[in-house]
């Protein structure tokens, strides 16, 4: 169902130039207000002024985490505090977390875009809808409820966990709609097996699934063992939290909401703009918040865009679905992981040196994401007697649970076993490359 | 008495003994007593050798992560009651608890067994054994 056919099927010409008025409007806004973009346009001898078509969009300076990191907490906001309803946050690269405040505005945009995304995965007032996303600081379970109820949809707050009840839940109150992470999705199926509940005999047909890379493979599994039809959304804490964008029932890429979201792909290593068509960095700029905008944010997530109507009749440009990471950045169970944070628990604990590889099992049907982190046993480390050895373990395994919020397994190994390599180590592999 | 222990970390792999005993060979150093303490996916592997140094050496020189120690040897009569009464009641009446524990290859002079020891306190253990 198309909620708003004036913004989501509105003619090319008429989109740029919204967009352009927009993008001239927060340029002015960040300029005046946010120190740190002043900077960053003066930088770049760039003033808003000289916007005059969204060709410009490329004078002006790109964002990216570091500038989050580095701004911490409040030196983005363009608002003063007190204007300030709602504060996200999300895993930063060095453990410092990523701030995220809303206006009242921003949480009505918020809404706003998510009930279109939803309608848009065709969820009607008449759902049941469960959502087992993360409620609290994670932008999923309230960036759902919010858009969910919008709509009119009946909602199950649910949050994650507590399966078991989730599924007596899912089939006592008839619920039609999921939402919640792929992965979690076939965690639900699983144990609804366990329970001798098979899920296609229930009222469920759809799922919005997001907030993790899965693939084309995934979304067969999943629609296949649970009878849903599974609809594929893309969205980020930095730019808004979920709503970015989403797949219509055709499922050919994920609809860009344009009138808020400026798009752009770049080559990761040079920064220079790329045509449709052509993979690359997804860069967004926003062009309605009010509380923190932020221009020409790196995502770091690769995607192509595809200018073409859909068959739909939406007019927005549509993504790929991602392919994959310019940065070192991992997604293990719907949790940001970082290398460099495994790094900074190691370089805690006295002794550790920083020879680490990450090795993750990924997703298999019914397993999810795992963590195994090898750390080189080194003689400052190493203790003649089993418990100490074993107390290290645990030691770093409660540390790493701790910082990075989700728990991965320790492997105490030989020295030289990790490889050393000339330039940047190689600290990810994937089980099968072992 | 007090005596030189050399343990060495090693992964729970087929092949890994034989890593840590061929460079002790090739120095030609000989093993008087070995233990291993394993876990799901490594093992501590504790020797008493005839030349600790140039075993720690050779072990070290071979990428090995180790470690040189001192615990306690003891001797015991090869009787019934000897280990009984020789080690574990005196360390346990003085109040000390035996970390581990393991014999040597080798016997002693006599009717005797050798054996070493790793206790919490190296110092007190090392006297109640010497007044027995």
């Amino acid at each position: 169902m198309i909620r708003d056919p004036e913004h989501e099927k509105m003619p090319r010409k008429e989109l740029e130039k919204l967009q352009l008025e927009r993008l001239q409007a927060k340029a002015r806004e960040v300029y005046e207000r946010v120190p740190f973009y002043r900077r960053a346009f003066k930088e770049r001898e760039v003033t808003p002024e000289d916007i005059r078509t969204l060709a410009d969009l490329t004078r002006l300076p790109f964002t990216t985490k570091l500038d989050f990191r580095d701004n911490y907490p409040y030196g983005l906001m363009a608002v003063p505090l007190e204007q300030i309803v709602r504060i996200h946050s999300s895993s930063g690269t060095t453990g410092k977390p990523i701030i995220v405040p809303y206006t009242h505005g921003d949480i009505d945009t918020w809404t706003e875009v998510m009930a279109r995304t939803l309608a848009t995965a065709g969820v009607t007032k008449d759902d049941v809808l469960q959502n087992a996303y993360g409620y609290g600081l994670f932008t999923g379970g309230l960036g759902f409820h919010y858009g969910a109820e919008r709509i009119g949809a009946s909602i199950v707050p649910t949050g994650g966990g507590n399966t078991k009840r989730q599924i007596l839940l899912l089939q006592d109150l008839g619920t039609t709609v999921i939402t919640c992470t792929p992965s979690y999705a076939l965690i639900i199926n699983e144990t609804a097996l366990e329970m001798g509940v098979d899920l296609r005999d229930t009222k469920l047909r759809l799922g919005v699934l997001g907030a993790e890379p899965w693939s084309e493979q995934m979304r067969e599994d999943i629609e296949e063992r649970t009878g849903i039809s599974a609809i594929n959304i893309y969205g980020l804490t930095e730019i808004i939290g979920p709503g970015v964008s989403v797949e219509c029932p055709h499922k050919c890429g994920l609809h860009i909401a344009e009138d808020h979201f400026l798009v752009e792909i770049i080559d990761p290593q040079t920064g220079e703009q790329l045509p449709y068509g052509e993979e690359g960095e997804l860069v967004i700029t926003t062009l309605t918040k009010e509380a923190q905008p932020v221009i020409r944010f790196r995502t770091r997530d690769i995607t192509s865009l595809n200018p073409e109507p859909c068959e739909c009749g939406r007019t927005g440009v549509r993504m790929s679905r991602i392919t994959g990471r310019s940065d070192d950045m991992l997604i293990v169970r719907g949790v940001n992981v970082f290398p460099s944070q495994i790094e900074s628990v190691l370089l805690d604990v006295e002794g550790v040196e920083p020879h680490y590889l990450i090795v993750v099992d990924r997703q298999h049907v019914f397993k999810t994401d795992e963590l195994e982190i090898w750390v080189e046993v080194s003689e400052d480390i190493f203790s003649d007697e089993m418990q100490k050895m074993e107390d290290l373990e645990k030691r770093l395994r409660s540390e790493m649970d701790s910082v990075l919020g989700i728990s991965a397994r320790i492997k105490l190994v030989e020295p030289k076993t990790i490889a050393r390599t000339e330039g940047k180590a190689k600290r990810v592999v994937d089980r099968s490359e072992l | 008495m007090r005596i030189k222990q050399v343990s060495v970390f090693v992964e729970n792999q087929p092949g890994r003994l034989v890593a840590i005993l061929e460079p002790l060979e090739k120095r030609g150093i000989s093993i008087r007593a070995l233990s291993i303490s394993e876990s799901a996916e490594f093992g501590i592997v504790r020797m008493i050798l005839d030349n600790a140094e140039e075993g720690l050496k050779a072990l070290r020189q071979a990428g090995f992560t180790t470690r040189m120690d001192w615990i306690l040897s003891a001797e015991i009569p090869d009787v019934s009651g000897g280990l009984l009464n020789s080690v574990a009641r005196p360390l346990a009446e003085a109040g000390i608890n035996l970390e581990y524990f393991y014999a040597y290859i080798e016997q002693a002079a006599g009717d005797k067994a050798m054996v070493v020891l790793k206790t919490d306190d190296l110092e007190k253990a090392e006297q109640v054994l010497k007044s027995l």
